[in-house]
């Protein structure tokens, strides 16, 4: 079974199907080409809250639908829990 | 799926429609009472009553008398009473539909008294109904079906997965030939300048950006705390939505991968030839879909995350799900369940595929699950005060 699902091969984040525990090896699923991916979890990650696929330091892009969806402002480790903490919208 | 053909209705005009209501239309809402006591009367007609229709004027009024000529024109519509309880404003809606070639009758309440007015309009709905009842579903493309889509109650599964499969449906339907729209102005802030770059020549996506812009302005002279500054919502935060850009390309995925829109369309205006259409809606979901129905849209994708129960009263609503929670315990409004793409059991692919079939059997005559539930939310779009 699968655990989160990502977009787009371009995309640096995986959404969670599960609420997936801190320390589980999660099983993902590329939307588009259909490929396996798997990521170690750091922190618990709510269903439908979003994984980390690499390290991001602070001002990178987050991509989600093959587009920039907010600018990093904390420094995340691939397999955090990408949020309200660590990216915001480039709106405002 | 290269050319599907469906059995549907070819109106007088041409148009194909996958239903064969014959409604009884109100002009005001003074005459919404004379409108159900013929409904009542005469059985397997559809009165269609609302709130407005008296001393509208300026663009409110042109947007009225287009949504209410667009709903009689709709070409899931086989014929038309209107009653209205004066003759003037009745004729031009009665004038405006009958511009299709199909059977439209006015009648008025003043000088008759609504009993009167109730007993022959009686006699035409009567007639309209032996006629209609008589016409046959004939061979047509399924690519003659206009279709619409707009999603509501939206969260992360929306996303994930029934906004996509809806694109996926989209772009195989454009590649077919097929007219169709998409729309909610506001919904769109964050993705705004992606969504003008999606037009099919600069000249749309200027048309596109203007209306943008036109509907931000409107919504920020007249916000309070109510509204402002709460993109994303509480609710979709909680749910994992961080930015209003990441909700708002969630949004955009209804439109798929590869369709460019063609035009910009005004509110319950109807387009001028296939493609992709924007419809500047509002994103609440019945004022959305009348305008879209008004527009002549035949049939609508809704896709639904925590379980929107919306529905029109003649351009059916097929509403997907991919929350496994909506598509349980809210099974009864869900036309299609496409939760095992989050099993990743299921692709985009497919789902699309699954979704055109059920789009096919609906054109066939499936009642969509809104339809047999009974949901007829016909809610006019009033751009400001009447007189």
């Amino acid at each position: 079974m699968i655990q989160f699902l990502v977009h787009e091969k371009a995309d640096n984040v995986g959404v969670a199907t599960v609420e997936i525990p801190a320390g589980d090896t999660a099983k993902g699923l590329y939307m588009d080409t259909q490929e396996p991916v798997e990521m170690k979890a750091l922190h618990d990650i709510p269903l439908g809250h979003k994984i980390a696929l690499k390290d991001f330091e602070v001002d990178e892009s987050v991509i989600k639908y093959g587009h920039d969806i907010g600018r990093i402002v904390a420094a995340i480790k691939t397999g955090e829990h990408v949020h309200v903490h660590n990216l915001k919208t480039r709106r405002w | 799926m290269a050319n599907p053909k469906i059995m549907a209705y070819r109106r007088e005009n041409g148009r194909v429609g996958i239903r064969n209501h014959v409604v009884i239309l109100p002009l005001d809402d003074l005459s919404n009472s004379a409108c159900e006591k013929v409904a009542f009367n005469t059985k397997g007609c559809k009165a269609i009553p609302h709130a407005y229709g008296r001393l509208q004027f300026g663009e409110d009024l042109e947007l009225f008398f287009r949504t209410m000529i667009g709903t009689g024109a709709n070409p899931n519509v086989a014929a038309v009473v209107v009653i209205g309880i004066e003759p003037q404003w009745t004729n031009i809606i009665v004038e405006g539909i009958a511009k299709t070639g199909k059977p439209v009758a006015g009648f008025s309440i003043e000088r008759h008294g609504e009993i009167k007015t109730v007993e022959m309009a009686s006699w035409k709905a009567k007639e309209f109904m032996h006629w209609a009842s008589e016409l046959q579903r004939e061979e047509c493309d399924l690519s003659e079906v206009w279709v619409s889509t707009k999603c509501g109650e939206s969260d992360t599964t929306s996303g994930l997965a029934s906004n996509p499969t809806v694109g996926n449906a989209f772009d195989k339907l454009e590649a077919m030939g097929a007219t169709l729209s998409f729309g909610e102005t506001s919904e769109i802030t964050g993705a705004e300048m992606v969504a003008k770059e999606r037009a099919a020549s600069t000249e749309v996506g200027e048309k596109f950006m203007a209306t943008f812009d036109k509907y931000q302005d409107m919504i920020d002279r007249n916000k309070t705390d109510d509204l402002s500054g709460s993109q994303p919502t509480k609710g979709n935060i909680a749910g994992g939505l961080t930015t209003i850009e990441e909700k708002a390309f969630g949004n955009m995925q209804k439109i798929g991968k590869k369709c460019r829109y063609v035009g910009v369309l005004d509110k319950a205006e109807a387009p001028t030839g296939p493609g992709l259409w924007f419809m500047d809606t509002s994103s609440a979901a019945a004022e959305a879909v009348t305008l879209w129905a008004a527009g002549g849209f035949a049939a609508h994708f809704f896709p639904t995350g925590q379980g929107n129960i919306i529905g029109n009263p003649i351009e059916p609503v097929i509403k997907l799900t991919a929350n496994p929670r909506t598509a349980g315990d809210m099974s009864e409004h869900i036309d299609y369940d496409c939760s095992a793409i989050l099993r990743g059991e299921l692709t985009l692919e497919e789902a699309g595929d699954q979704l055109l079939d059920l789009l096919i059997r609906t054109c066939n005559g499936r009642l969509t699950a809104q339809e047999i539930l009974g949901h007829e939310e016909f809610v006019l779009t009033k751009l400001y005060e009447s007189a």
